[in-house]
């Protein structure tokens, strides 16, 4: 299904998925450019759901707008594509009338932390149950690689001719400091603790927030002279450190250096459901 | 612009905010509408003036639909202020009634309205010991100029609207302005006052 | 759980906030999500405490954005829905109303009008987001928007917009104005087996069979939920009936086209008037809303003075009755459209009397209803 994947993992089939039940095989090809490791990312989801035993009936995945908003699409789940920034809501609606749902947000960093940031950072204060993987590739690559909420100062983007001036949001930091309660981040190289991570968090409630490192090479990757999309895999496999536990503050990512991954935080709190539940309906007589 | 129809009747409470005046036309008008059957219509004002400033209802009463919610002219006028008193003292009908709290609106020495009826609501409040429910004294008085809504009503209508634990000492409030507008009427000591 | 408590069956003096609450909870809302913003707060407040109550979920969103979005959620999880908001939020709603409308969900919106543009007048009416109604998400399409004039109908008129969403598989608006909002009357709620509901309606079609987008001859798409085993794909982007994305000019002619027809070809199940002395007016005043209770003052006013005036009372505002206006401008003298803008709904009836009567509009900029003697005064020199 995708190239770059299919150096990295062997249950890729040039002919067919093994997994083709949970893609829409109607929609193949798909959009993503090669190189890109969104195709990645979607294997390590649909392999986490097959691996969580969750019904898949039961399993609704909601994106926004932009590559990674794509993933609805070709999903074989009830799946949503939404407008820009706002898959959070949508899911949080969707969440809450259907709480049998496992609602997962799939969407990328200018969806998610730029437009759609105010309702990141709401629906993670009141811990609502939705997991959200938000694909990080430092740019908005859709259209073509402008700046967003997460290029790195200096880096180049057709917004930012000169070199990015602002500092980028720090995911892990931001979902932590936000009330999500599982909060994880691992690059598209890391295809089994990805895997792991998304099936540890599933079935898990509260608001979970997995980001995903991935190269652009069409867009960020040329820009700034990164290489192709299998330079940025060693570049991750060179500069990745795993560190469960790590203080979220010292994850901030630079056009150089390290980038630590791992789990940064797995925890429990009342739900925006909990709390209802055994704090309000008592109140009225609700059961 | 054309008078109303005669079986049309509006009504302005008229006081500063925490005075009740918005409880007052909503008891008024839930017992025009609910128990006496007829139809009311109750507006007030909006705004920081809501807010501790003058505050006004209004409350239009018909047995027939109610097309233009808004008082055009006054059949009772009643005055919990002076500001609210001097601000809608020239919009009551020639045979209207005012009504006022004696020890907080003083007349102007211009009123051309003839029937005004005084009494001292707040202080009987006070007497009664909560100064919150001079807006039922208040509109017990009122209860008794007020043809268009029948006391029982109004009554049961208190009982909805004020708080559980208070609906005796509402009642106790109503009661005492009543007596005192029927002691009035029996053309006691106080009759001329008007 | 105490599905009694859904209708509150009885004679109440409630205001219009409220009774668009109760009505909302009538006709089977148990999901709203809102954002604070006079002057429709009332109703947000109301259901907030009434929803835990009956079964349901209130949320108050972090702005009108999520709001919107959130009550489209909750429609593909199985519920009806709705929220409320006022001046600039009606305005951010406006990006996922277009959401609901491509994703033709079911869903309510109720707009408590008060007076702008901006902030404008927060406390105080305006009747100047009609058009906004109309057009004011991005693209074609055609939307349903009702307008009632007191407590009672806004309690009606909230279980209509939710029967209509069902019924055509759409967002409906409920386009209200501060006055009927804040004003208190009578209003009679009916035991909740005599409240027509229109039920969701589900396909019989099994997972495989169903396509999201696909429909007969009345263009109305059948509904399934999330979870229920269809895995469907559902997108804003302009899509076939298997919902999914297709990008060129043909899909969009399909698309738009239907989602215009939707509603068009329905136009006779959708609106809804209230003809008062139209058997011989010769002055038909055009009004919704609050302003129509003014109007109706200044239509006594002129009959008092031997005018005959009659009323044309628009309780569906769009889609517009463009056949009433027509057939009206072949036998009366003139049309006074009496609003509380500067002239939106004014334009349609402009257009559609074509030159066969006189238009005339009594223009408001809000902040207060007509004065009926302005209202009077059009309504002579159109007599004339």
């Amino acid at each position: 299904m995708n190239r770059s994947a299919s150096s990295t993992t062997d249950v890729v089939d040039k002919q067919s998925h093994p997994m083709s039940d949970l893609l829409r095989m109607d929609r193949m090809p798909h959009i993503w450019c090669s190189g890109c490791g969104l195709g990645t990312t979607l294997t390590c989801f649909i392999m986490a759901v097959r691996e969580s035993g969750i019904d898949e009936k039961k399993i609704a995945v909601v994106s926004g707008i932009g590559c990674s908003g794509r993933v609805a699409g070709y999903i074989n789940l009830d799946s949503f594509h939404t407008t820009h920034g706002r898959a959070i809501p949508f899911a949080t609606g969707l969440a809450l009338a259907n709480p049998e749902l496992r609602v997962v947000v799939y969407s990328g960093d200018g969806d998610l932390v730029a437009i759609g940031g105010n309702h990141f950072i709401h629906a993670a204060r009141r811990n609502m149950d939705i997991l959200v993987i938000c694909v990080n590739n430092f740019n908005y690559g859709m259209t073509g690689g402008q700046a967003g909420p997460t290029t790195p100062v200096s880096a180049r983007a057709t917004t930012a001719p000169y070199g990015n001036y602002e500092y980028p949001f720090n995911i892990p930091y931001l979902s932590i400091a936000s009330g999500a309660t599982y909060v994880a981040r691992w690059t598209a190289l890391h295809m089994r603790r990805l895997k792991n991570s998304i099936a540890e968090a599933l079935p898990k409630k509260g608001f979970r927030v997995i980001e995903i490192i991935c190269p652009c090479p069409t867009a960020f990757a040329r820009r700034n002279r990164l290489g192709t999309g299998l330079d940025l895999m060693k570049y991750y496999h060179d500069n990745s450190i795993i560190k469960h536990g790590a203080d979220p503050r010292e994850a901030d990512i630079g056009m150089t250096g390290k980038i630590i991954v791992g789990k940064f935080l797995d925890i429990e709190r009342p739900t925006f459901r909990d709390f209802l539940v055994e704090n309000v309906w008592p109140k009225i007589g609700r059961k | 612009m054309a008078g109303t129809t005669s079986s049309r009747k509006e009504v302005r409470f008229t006081g500063f905010g925490g005075q009740g005046m918005v409880v007052m036309g909503y008891i008024l008008g839930r017992a025009a509408t609910v128990y006496d059957g007829n139809n009311a219509t109750m507006t007030q004002s909006y705004g920081p003036e809501a807010r501790g400033g003058a505050s006004s209802t209004q409350v239009i009463v018909s047995p027939e639909k109610i097309f233009y919610p808004y008082v055009i002219e006054c059949d009772i006028l009643v005055g919990m202020s002076q500001e609210g008193y001097e601000k809608h003292r020239h919009n009551i009908k020639p045979d209207g009634i005012l009504l006022i709290d004696e020890d907080l609106v003083v007349t102007a020495p211009d009123e051309k309205t003839k029937r005004i009826y005084k009494i001292p609501a707040t202080r009987f409040a006070e007497e009664l010991g909560r100064k919150i429910v001079a807006n039922i004294v208040m509109l017990g008085f009122f209860s008794a100029f007020a043809d268009f809504v029948s006391e029982e009503s109004l009554r049961k209508a208190v009982r909805d609207s004020v708080p559980k634990g208070t609906i005796d000492l509402n009642l106790k409030a109503f009661d005492k302005g009543r007596a005192y507008a029927e002691q009035i009427r029996e053309g006691s000591a106080l009759s001329s006052q008007g | 759980m105490a599905e009694d408590r859904r209708v509150l069956t009885g004679e109440h003096f409630m205001s219009g906030d409220h009774a668009c609450a109760e009505g909302g909870l009538a006709a089977g809302c148990s999901f709203f999500a809102g954002y604070p913003i006079t002057p429709s707060t009332e109703i947000a407040e109301r259901m907030s405490e009434r929803l835990p109550e009956v079964g349901g979920m209130f949320i108050q969103m972090e702005d009108e954005l999520g709001s919107m979005n959130a009550i489209l959620g909750a429609a593909w999880g199985g519920w009806k829905s709705m929220t409320c908001t006022s001046g600039p939020g009606f305005s951010l709603m406006m990006e996922n109303l277009g959401l609901g409308i491509v994703l033709e969900t079911p869903t309510v919106l109720v707009n408590i009008q008060r007076g702008g543009p901006s902030t404008g007048l927060p406390t105080l009416p305006g009747q100047a987001d009609m058009m906004q109604a109309r057009w004011g998400s991005h693209g074609d399409y055609e939307i349903i928007a009702l307008a009632p004039n007191s407590p009672q109908e806004i309690f009606d008129l909230t279980v209509r917009a939710f029967n209509l969403a069902e019924e055509f598989r759409t967002p409906v608006l409920v386009m209200s104005d501060e006055c009927v909002g804040h004003m208190t009357e009578k209003v009679v709620i009916p035991p909740k087996d005599e409240l027509e509901i229109t039920p969701r309606r589900y396909t019989k079609k099994k997972p495989g069979e169903y396509l999201p987008f696909d429909f007969g001859e009345d263009e109305i798409p059948e509904m399934v939920t999330a979870g229920d085993g269809y895995r469907i794909h559902i997108t804003g982007l302009t899509h076939d009936r298997r919902g999914y994305p297709v990008i060129n000019a043909e899909a969009q002619d399909w698309m738009v086209r239907h989602l215009i027809n939707k509603i068009l070809k329905n136009k006779h199940r959708i609106i809804q008037l209230e003809e008062i002395n139209l058997s011989d007016a010769e002055v038909v005043l055009v009004s919704y809303g609050i302003s129509s209770r003014v109007a109706h003052r200044a239509m006594d006013l002129a009959r008092e003075d031997g005018i005959k005036a009659g009323m044309l009372r628009l309780i569906t505002v769009w889609p517009f009755c463009d056949e009433k206006i027509r057939e009206l401008a072949e036998r009366v003298k003139a049309f006074v459209t009496v609003e509380m803008n500067m002239g939106q709904v004014a334009l349609e009836v402009e257009r559609c009397a074509c030159g066969k009567a006189g238009t005339y509009l009594v223009p408001h900029a809000g902040g207060e209803v007509h004065n009926p003697d302005d209202i009077y005064q059009v309504i002579k020199e159109a007599a004339k």
